[in-house]
């Protein structure tokens, strides 16, 4: 319990241990913490943008979804009125060609009739003008009468 | 139990016996078989005992820190990284709460002395009698293992304190600062006598009181250590009175031991912050 020589001793002991202490533990741990601390604060900053970036994400997909809706509902209306339109069109032109075959049918009945009627008159003239000359053959000259003959055949 | 060739007295003198190497009475270098040889040793002799063990847990502590050091990475720690990292923010809050200059060699000096007078004073928490046993096997006639109850060890840190202390009053306030700080204090300059003496006892009650605290504590629980174990060391012959002096011995030992964990980190806390403490009050103009 003297004191002595170890006083010394302990005290460049002590300023010893506090030189290496100070020189070459304190400064890289310290230098590790402040690191970490920034690495941490990046993390959560980085969460915190990550967060921020889905929800704007999120958002723009429901944007996008509400648009491709909208869209989609655009088309088929679209569809609908372009099938009405098609349908009434093919409507139309259905009846176009029913009327033209009808008035195809119709003329060509018509020339039909034209035709018998221009026919049946060719015989009547015939028949008439046979008639006529079985009659007259004697006495009339065809050649003499032909003019009289003509007009009465285009008055049949 | 060495007590039972010895007597009680004996055997606590013993105990407290620092291992001093210095010159003998005789003229040779060796080491005092007694007290009354260290003390003729005068001031020219060491504690090789205290010597030892401090610088083997300060080695001990510098060794695993700078291990931690060396290997620590800003990514996830591991177990000894972890455990470094919390002692140091924790001496680093601590000094940030008491040391308001800036100063870089403040929060390393607060981290030295906590955690090597820490495992200095745990050594006390060792089975009193273990590692003289063996030192005694092995030809050593005195083993003092817990270097903070050497009053040398605490006055040595304590002495590194208030060099430290002085340093910086000069650096920060000039040499003029520091000397008108202890003269022209509290009284102004007419009661300059009053002053120096106030002023004188406060600086020099700095580090006394620091190292006093520390080995009055220790050394106290030390002896209580000592006495406990001298309960179970009165074991005489398989008695009742025996078998109780040998149980309470356990008990008491244990007792003391747990209780001693708070006293063992409560003075290595002390001793920091106070330092810390002297420290700011030295950077300060006005105090």
């Amino acid at each position: 319990m003297n004191i002595n020589a170890t006083l010394l001793g302990q005290t460049i002991m002590f300023i010893m241990f506090v030189w290496f202490c100070m020189r070459f533990v304190w400064p890289p741990i310290m230098q590790v913490l402040t690191a970490r601390k920034q690495v941490i604060a990046d993390g959560l900053a980085a969460g915190e943008r990550g967060k921020h970036e889905l929800e704007l994400a999120s958002r723009r997909a429901t944007e996008g979804m509400h648009e491709a809706k909208q869209k989609a509902a655009d088309v088929i209306a679209l569809a609908e009125k372009r099938a009405t339109q098609i349908i009434e069109e093919a409507k139309d032109h259905a009846k176009e060609e029913g009327d033209r075959l009808v008035a195809g049918a119709k003329a060509e009945i018509e020339q039909e009739v034209h035709r018998a009627k221009e026919s049946l008159r060719q015989q009547v003239a015939d028949l008439a003008i046979a008639g006529a000359e079985k009659i007259l053959r004697r006495e009339i000259d065809a050649k003499v009468h032909a003019e009289l003959l003509t007009s009465i055949k285009s008055e049949l | 139990m060495s007590a039972e060739t010895l007597t009680s007295s004996e055997y606590i003198r013993h105990h407290l016996q620092n291992l001093t190497f210095g010159q003998l009475s005789d003229g040779s270098l060796g080491i005092a078989r007694s007290a009354e040889q260290a003390k003729e040793m005068g001031f020219w002799a060491i504690n090789l005992d205290t010597m030892f063990f401090s610088f083997a847990l300060g080695v001990l502590f510098l060794f695993f820190f700078a291990r931690a050091a060396q290997k620590a990475s800003a990514g996830v720690p591991n177990g000894l990284q972890n455990f470094v990292e919390w002692i140091i923010e924790f001496i680093d809050t601590s000094v940030r709460g008491s040391f308001t200059a800036r100063n870089d060699m403040v929060a390393p000096l607060a981290l030295t002395i906590f955690a090597w007078i820490l495992l200095m004073n745990l050594m006390d928490l060792l089975p009193i009698d273990y590692l003289p046993l063996i030192a005694h096997a092995a030809g050593i006639p005195f083993l003092k293992v817990v270097p903070t109850t050497d009053p040398n060890a605490t006055f040595g840190m304590s002495i590194g304190v208030f060099v430290l202390v002085v340093y910086y009053s000069i650096k920060m306030k000039g040499l003029g600062g520091f000397v008108g700080e202890l003269t022209l204090q509290p009284f102004g300059k007419f009661g300059m006598p009053a002053n120096i003496f106030l002023e004188g006892v406060n600086l020099i009650a700095k580090p006394i009181s620091l190292a006093l605290r520390l080995f009055g504590n220790m050394y106290a629980g030390e002896m209580i250590f000592i006495l406990i174990a001298l309960m179970g060391a009165s074991w005489a012959s398989v008695s009742f009175g025996s078998t109780l002096l040998f149980g309470s011995q356990i008990v008491l030992s244990l007792g003391w031991a747990i209780f001693h964990i708070l006293i063992v980190t409560l003075q290595a806390f002390i001793f920091m912050t106070l330092t810390v403490v002297y420290l700011d009050m030295a950077h300060q103009e006005h105090h």
